[in-house]
C-alpha cells in the first residue's frame, strides 16, 4: 500500500496520529494514559545553543594534552563531610521498584567507577545499592518508603525532594505489577497493590517549616552530610530562592524532560518548563542572593550529550544529573529485543511503558527473569563508558573555549540558533547581541 | 531493699543539660553517643529537633515544651515530654517510646515505623499521616485529616476525630472512642471483634489510660483504591 503522503493525503497537525490513538485508547478503556519517560514533544533545548570556541579574541587549550579538571565539590555549605567528586555527571535518583535490583546496582556500579555518586529513589536504600556506591545520595520524599534513620546516616548526602520534573506537583506511582514482596517489604504497603505516593511531604508544609526539618536533618546526621533540596522546573527562580533560604546545601533542578517510572502522560507533557529556562533562573536566583557557587546547582531533565553537559555547565550549573540517558546506556530500548518491544505493543526506541514491569532489557522491572537479564558488572562497565565519553566531550568544548576546568565555562560562550531559545537561555541569538526580553 | 551507694546513685542520677546554658547541637551529640543512660533537659524553651536521632536505649526527659520534630526518627530511646510538642513529634519513630503529657501539633508521628506514641493531651491535624506501623495512642481528640495514607499500625484516639479520618487509608487500624467527623476517602468503619478488643486493651494499658475497649469503634480501609481503575477520580 502506498504512503499515504504519496496518495495526496494530508495528516493533521492538530489530530496527528499519536493524538488520535490517545483519544481511541481514553474512549476504549476509559482510563488515561500512564507511562514512564519524559516529556517527548519538542521543546527547546541545548541542542538550540552553540558555542563559541576560540579564536582571535579567546585563546584556546590544546585538545587532549592541556589540563581541562572536572571535579567538584558539593555541599560545603554547612556539611562537615562535603562530597568531592571526579567529574559532574552524576546519576539522579531512581527507586527500587522502579528499577530492578541489578538496574540499581549497575548504576551504581558506574558511577563509583568514574568517581562520581548515584542516588536512591521513591523506595528507600538497598543493600546492593549501597555496597557498590561509592557517594551515594539518599532521597528524603513525601512517600518516606523505606526511610530509616541508620540509612540516613549510612547515606553521603540527603536530597529533600520536593518534585521532579516529569510531574511538578504530583506524587509518584507504581502499579501493582511491579510490587513484589520485595518491593512491598520495604514500603510497608500490600504486595501487588496499585501504589501512590504523597505529593506533599507530611511532616511540614512551606520554606519554613522546610528550614526545620533540614535542621532536624542535620541534628540526626550530625551536621556531617550535605543536605539537597530538588524541585521540578517550573518557578524557579522563586523556588531556587526559597531552598536557600530554607538552608539548603545544593539545589537540585530537574526539568520536564527528565524522566520517571510512571506518571499521567497528560502531566508529563503539559506540566513544568523545559530545563534550557530554568538554569538561568536558577543561576540569577543564587547570583542575587550572592552564593552562586556556594550553593551549588545541579540541573537535569534531557542530559545526553557532553555538549549538554557543556551548554548547562555554561548557563551557571555546578553538576548535572542524568536519568534517561543512563538506562538507555544500560540497555534500555536495544534492538536487540526489538522483537519483544513489538510483542508488547512498542518498539525498540519508543519504549516507555516502564510503568508495566515488562522491561525486555531487565531495567524497569521486578520479573526475577527479566531481571536476572541485566549483569550488574555489565551494565555498571556501560555506565561507566558513557559517563566518560560526557565527561571527555565536555572537556573537548571547554577546551575550545580555553577553560581550564569546566566548571569555567560561562554564558559568553554561547549563543542560540532560535529567538525562543535565546529568550529562554539569555544568551544572544547568533550572529546578533540580542537576547530577547533583555533590551537591544 | 537496701540503700544505693553515693556512686551508684550518681549513675542512675540523670545528666542535665540546661538549654539556658548549653546548646540543642551539644545535647544531641551527647544523645547520639551517650555516656549515660537517662538525661534530663531543662528550660527547652520549644527549641527545635530535641532529641532527634536518639538510637541507643536511653531516658531523655523534656522538663517544658518541645519545638518541632521532637524525638524525630527515634530508635530505641524512650523520651518524655514533660509540655506540649510541636510539628512532627516522634516522626519517623522506628522503636522505643515518646510520651507528651501536654498536647501535640501537627503530624504527631507522622510516617513512623515503629514504637509507641502517647500523646496524653490532643493531637493537632495530621496525626499519624502516614504511619507505617508505629501505635499511637492519644488521651483526646484528633485534628482533621488524620492518618492519611495510613499504611501500617494502629491509632488509638480516646476523644473525638475530625474530618477526613483516614482518608486513603491502606492497613493501619483506627479506633476511635468519640465521634468522628467525616471519614476520608476509601476509610470505612468496622466490626470491632474479639482480637481489636484485646489489642485495643494492651494499647490502652501501655499508654496508662483505663477506657473499656468496648467503648471505641474500628475504621480501616475499604481496600476499594488498591487498583487503578476508571471507575474513580483518585489517582
Amino acid at each position: 500500500m502506498k504512503d499515504p503522503a504519496e496518495r495526496g493525503l494530508r495528516e493533521s497537525a492538530t489530530f496527528d496520529r499519536a493524538t488520535i490513538a490517545a483519544i481511541q485508547h481514553a474512549a476504549r478503556t476509559g482510563v488515561y494514559d500512564i507511562r514512564g519517560w519524559g516529556a517527548k514533544r519538542a521543546v527547546p533545548h541545548f541542542d538550540d545553543l552553540l558555542v563559541l570556541g576560540a579564536s582571535m579574541s579567546r585563546y584556546p587549550l590544546e585538545g587532549y594534552r592541556e589540563r581541562c579538571d572536572t571535579d567538584v565539590v558539593l555541599g560545603d555549605r554547612h556539611a562537615t563531610r562535603p562530597l568531592h567528586l571526579d567529574i559532574p555527571v552524576t546519576i539522579a535518583g531512581m527507586s527500587f521498584g522502579a528499577l530492578s535490583a541489578q538496574a540499581k546496582e549497575a548504576l551504581g556500579r558506574g558511577a563509583s567507577e568514574v568517581g562520581t555518586s548515584t542516588t536512591t529513589g521513591d523506595g528507600g536504600m538497598t543493600d546492593e545499592e549501597r555496597g557498590e556506591s561509592k557517594t551515594l545520595v539518599y532521597q528524603l520524599l513525601p512517600s518516606r518508603y523505606g526511610m530509616n534513620p541508620d540509612h540516613l546516616r549510612a547515606a553521603d548526602a540527603i536530597e529533600v525532594v520536593l518534585g521532579q520534573g516529569a510531574k511538578p506537583g504530583g506524587g509518584g506511582m507504581l502499579l501493582g505489577q511491579k510490587i513484589s514482596d520485595r518491593v512491598a517489604e520495604m514500603r510497608t504497603l500490600p504486595p501487588g497493590i496499585d501504589q501512590r505516593s504523597a505529593c506533599r511531604h507530611p511532616d511540614w508544609t512551606g520554606p519554613d517549616d522546610l528550614a526545620i526539618k533540614i535542621g532536624e536533618l542535620r541534628e540526626i546526621t550530625d551536621w556531617e552530610k550535605p543536605i539537597y533540596v530538588k524541585v521540578g522546573a517550573t518557578r524557579t527562580y522563586y523556588d531556587v530562592k526559597l531552598a536557600v533560604a530554607a538552608g539548603a546545601d545544593v539545589v537540585v533542578v530537574d526539568g520536564m524532560q527528565g524522566g520517571t517510572a510512571a506518571t499521567q502522560e497528560v502531566f508529563i507533557e503539559h506540566v513544568g518548563i523545559p530545563i534550557l529556562a530554568a538554569i538561568p533562573q536558577a543561576a540569577l536566583a543564587l547570583q542575587e542572593l550572592g552564593v552562586h557557587r556556594k550553593v551549588q546547582l545541579i540541573v537535569s531533565g534531557g542530559i545526553r550529550t557532553g555538549a549538554d553537559v557543556a551548554k548547562a555547565m555554561a548557563l551557571g550549573a555546578d553538576a548535572v544529573a542524568i536519568g534517561t540517558a543512563a538506562l538507555i546506556a544500560l540497555g534500555d530500548n536495544d534492538p536487540q529485543y526489538a522483537a519483544e518491544y513489538e510483542a508488547l505493543g512498542s518498539g525498540a526506541g519508543y519504549y516507555d511503558d516502564f510503568q508495566d514491569g515488562r522491561d525486555p532489557a531487565g531495567i524497569t522491572t521486578q520479573d526475577p527473569e527479566l531481571s536476572a537479564r541485566l549483569d550488574p558488572v555489565e551494565g555498571g562497565r556501560r555506565v561507566a563508558n558513557y559517563l566518560r565519553v560526557l565527561t571527555m566531550e565536555a572537556q573537548t568544548l571547554a577546551r575550545a573555549c580555553g577553560k581550564g576546568h569546566v566548571r569555567h565555562l560561562e554564558p559568553e560562550d554561547l549563543v542560540a540558533l532560535t529567538i525562543e531559545a535565546a529568550a529562554m537561555a539569555r544568551v544572544p541569538l547568533a550572529g546578533t547581541s540580542w537576547i530577547p526580553g533583555h533590551g537591544l | 531493699m537496701a540503700a544505693l551507694s553515693r556512686a551508684e546513685a550518681d549513675a542512675r542520677s540523670p545528666v542535665v543539660f540546661d538549654l539556658h546554658e548549653t546548646t540543642v547541637r551539644a545535647l544531641n551529640a551527647e544523645l547520639h553517643a551517650p555516656t549515660a543512660t537517662s538525661y534530663e533537659v531543662l528550660h527547652p524553651q520549644g527549641a527545635h529537633s530535641l532529641g532527634a536521632g536518639i538510637h541507643d536505649e536511653i531516658d531523655v526527659a523534656v522538663r517544658g515544651h518541645a519545638g518541632y520534630f521532637c524525638a524525630g526518627m527515634n530508635k530505641l530511646g524512650r523520651v518524655v515530654v514533660d509540655g506540649s510538642a510541636g510539628n512532627g513529634v516522634a516522626e519517623n519513630m522506628m522503636s522505643g517510646s515518646v510520651r507528651v503529657r501536654g498536647d501535640a501539633s501537627q503530624s504527631a508521628g507522622a510516617t513512623g515505623r515503629g514504637g509507641l506514641l502517647v500523646i496524653e493531651g490532643s493531637a493537632s491535624m495530621r496525626c499519624g499521616i502516614s504511619m507505617k506501623g508505629i501505635d499511637i495512642v492519644v488521651g483526646g481528640s484528633v485534628g482533621p485529616m488524620s492518618a492519611f495514607m495510613a499504611q501500617a499500625g494502629r491509632l488509638v484516639v480516646c476523644g473525638d476525630a475530625g474530618d477526613g479520618l483516614g482518608d486513603s487509608i491502606y492497613e493501619a487500624r483506627l479506633y476511635v472512642r468519640g465521634s468522628v467527623g467525616t471519614l476520608g476517602a476509601d476509610c470505612v468503619e468496622k466490626p470491632l471483634r474479639d482480637e481489636h478488643v484485646a489489642e485495643l486493651g494492651e494499647l490502652l494499658d501501655a499508654a496508662g489510660l483505663d477506657h473499656r475497649p468496648e467503648e471505641f469503634r474500628r475504621f480501616g480501609s475499604a481496600r476499594g483504591l488498591y487498583h487503578f481503575t476508571g471507575d474513580h477520580g483518585s489517582y
